[in-house]
């Protein structure tokens, strides 16, 4: 079995940041592997250890920029990485859903995985739904925010828990070859090893074009566009105690004993 | 005319609160753009639920009475169904777990630009600006979306819930389900374990976050719960690692809390985070960030380092 997993290299925002026109200044960003899909990556090569997946293969829609995060991805032990790009991508403000949808469609079609693994949603824009987009896109079957994943169902199914709100969960039998769509807590993310670093600099990172992949550039064009870029309001109206931490401390023991959760 | 058709979601036999929220930004879009709102249920008590719907501001319910519990493939198709039948300018579907089961592969068969997690929409016609926040929160941007039939996911509690009872025409929606192109099925539902704590139930609850760092450091909050009584309870990243029980965890996909206090030590206030203490008589919150979105909601702030603050309290109250 051959596992696809997307990874994408999300920006972080500095506690104080400011904003250039539609964007955050890039001053304020750096740049990191989305939290989800670092859970994603690890329930693969937790797959392909066990025995259970041959070739774990990540793909990546960014710039040259993120092939550094592309290599944490193969030092945690992918085999092989494809990176797509493009200057119609780049002209993009957002990239929408559904142009996720066709490029790692596309990169599937190439070598036909069994099980596609991506984050629920990336840290930055949080539109939660390029996995279920791509396994519609492919026909494959799917499963939304996935903490628990076995693939050791009868009849060639997968058995899921989906993390409904409230403390509850799904247990669903999916019919394969399907998309995941990995929860954050699912598994417990590795460290690249040394080793695993050092191994990552020979493995592959195939970099793609549209074109590469059979698209044209339309299939670039973003149905969103960001019209504005602000921070929210601050709708606080919190007492800040201030002072040293002995003066914070003795105001807020004062508060806790006015409200009579602890006693005088 | 620009019509709207919102989908409401239930579970283990009850209407969800989304959908409720749904109608109220349902009818608002109805009402800028021109056209009629109308609202659907598929599946489990289709009758009920739909009595239950008929809500100010509502001019048709549907009612489809394909399976008991969510399944996506069949509410793909039953949606798309309706879709033909209505013929919305806008779809409106709740941001939950469920509704990104389903919505992004409606979007691909219809060929409709989605726009998840939208906290407010401005609607002129038949354009549209969605309203929705990136980086975690710290920024809100307005979206302009291309061209309509849109597919439009709400953010659960920004819209209050609709009220009063509506002159709706409740119509049965007669629909067959392909069952050859179900994939999926539902066996059943667990609930979070964790032994017999109920942070629901607590009066004081000290609540740790990110910010703790590491492991080891839980000590600093368990010597402060241990001195004041209080119930220990956490935010997602804790319980991701393991160092606490899914049965501590506050939040949307957690526990709601409604405690006398509750102390958020090293929680940045995630929205999902919020959803889950808001309803908290007294917030208290020590967060090194000064722009933290846990102040926003707090009624006390201590803009501090958690590992000064905390054992000092400690101390102070034993």
């Amino acid at each position: 079995m051959d596992i696809l997993v997307t990874v994408k290299e999300v920006a972080e925002v500095a506690d104080d940041f400011e904003i250039a026109g539609t964007a955050i200044d890039e001053a304020y960003l750096e740049y990191d592997l989305n939290e989800w899909d670092d859970y994603a990556v690890e329930e693969a090569v937790q797959l392909q250890e066990a025995g259970i997946a041959d070739e774990v293969v990540t793909a990546t829609i960014g710039p040259e920029r993120a092939d550094e995060t592309i290599r944490m991805a193969l030092a945690k032990g992918a085999d092989r990485a494809v990176r797509v790009w493009d200057d119609a991508l780049a002209e993009q403000d957002l990239i929408d859903v559904e142009t996720k949808a066709e490029i790692f469609a596309a990169v599937a079609e190439e070598f036909e995985p069994d099980l596609i693994l991506t984050g629920v949603q990336a840290g930055d824009d949080s539109l939660g739904a390029t996995g279920v987009a791509l396994a519609r896109q492919l026909d494959y079957q799917w499963a939304a925010v996935v903490n628990n994943l076995s693939l050791e169902g009868e009849d060639g199914t997968a058995r899921v828990h989906r993390e409904l709100e409230g403390g509850v969960e799904e247990v669903t039998d999916v019919e394969m070859p399907a998309v995941f769509t990995i929860q954050t807590g699912i598994n417990e993310p590795r460290y690249a090893s040394l080793r695993g670093i050092r191994q990552a600099q020979s493995k592959e990172i195939d970099p793609r074009s549209l074109a590469d992949l059979g698209l044209d550039a339309e299939a670039a064009e973003s149905e969103l566009q960001v019209a504005e870029m602000y921070e929210p309001e601050a709708e606080g109206e919190a007492e800040f105690i201030e002072g040293d931490p002995d003066e914070q401390a003795g105001e807020l023991a004062g508060v806790l004993q006015d409200s009579g959760v602890v006693g005088e | 005319m620009s019509d709207v058709l919102a989908i409401a979601e239930h579970r283990r036999g009850e209407l969800r609160d989304v959908s409720f929220e749904l109608i109220t930004a349902g009818a608002a879009v109805a009402e800028a753009a021109g056209g009629e709102l109308h609202v659907a249920i598929i599946g489990g008590d289709v009758e009920g639920f739909a009595e239950d719907l008929n809500r100010e501001g509502v001019d048709v319910v549907h009612a489809a009475a394909n399976g008991e519990e969510f399944n996506h493939d069949v509410y793909v198709q039953t949606v798309e169904a309706l879709v033909d039948e209505v013929g919305p300018e806008y779809l409106l579907l709740p941001n939950s777990v469920n509704g990104l089961d389903y919505a992004p592969a409606l979007a691909i068969d219809r060929n409709m630009p989605l726009v998840t997690d939208v906290v407010e929409l401005e609607v002129d016609g038949e354009d549209l600006v969605a309203m929705r926040e990136m980086y975690g929160s710290k920024v809100e941007t307005a979206i302009e979306v291309a061209e309509g039939p849109y597919a439009i996911t709400i953010r659960s509690a920004e819209w209050p819930p609709a009220e009063g009872m509506g002159d709706a025409e409740v119509r049965a929606f007669d629909f067959e389900t392909d069952e050859d192109a179900i994939g999926t099925t539902v066996t059943g539902f667990e609930e979070a374990a964790g032994g017999d704590v109920d942070i629901s139930e607590a009066d004081f609850l000290v609540s740790v976050g990110r910010g703790i760092g590491e492991e080891d450091n839980l000590e600093l909050i368990e010597a402060l719960a241990e001195a004041t009584g209080a119930t220990i309870s956490a935010s997602r990243p804790i319980v991701d690692n393991g160092w606490l029980a899914k049965n501590r965890q506050v939040g949307q996909s957690g526990k709601t809390v409604t405690p006398d206090v509750y102390l958020a030590v090293g929680i940045s206030g995630a929205v999902q985070h919020v959803a889950g203490m808001k309803g908290a008589d007294t917030i208290i919150a020590i967060n090194t960030d000064p722009n933290a979105p846990i102040f926003d909601i707090a009624d006390y702030g201590i803009i501090g380092d958690l590992f000064e603050v905390v054992p000092e309290l400690t101390e102070q109250l034993s």
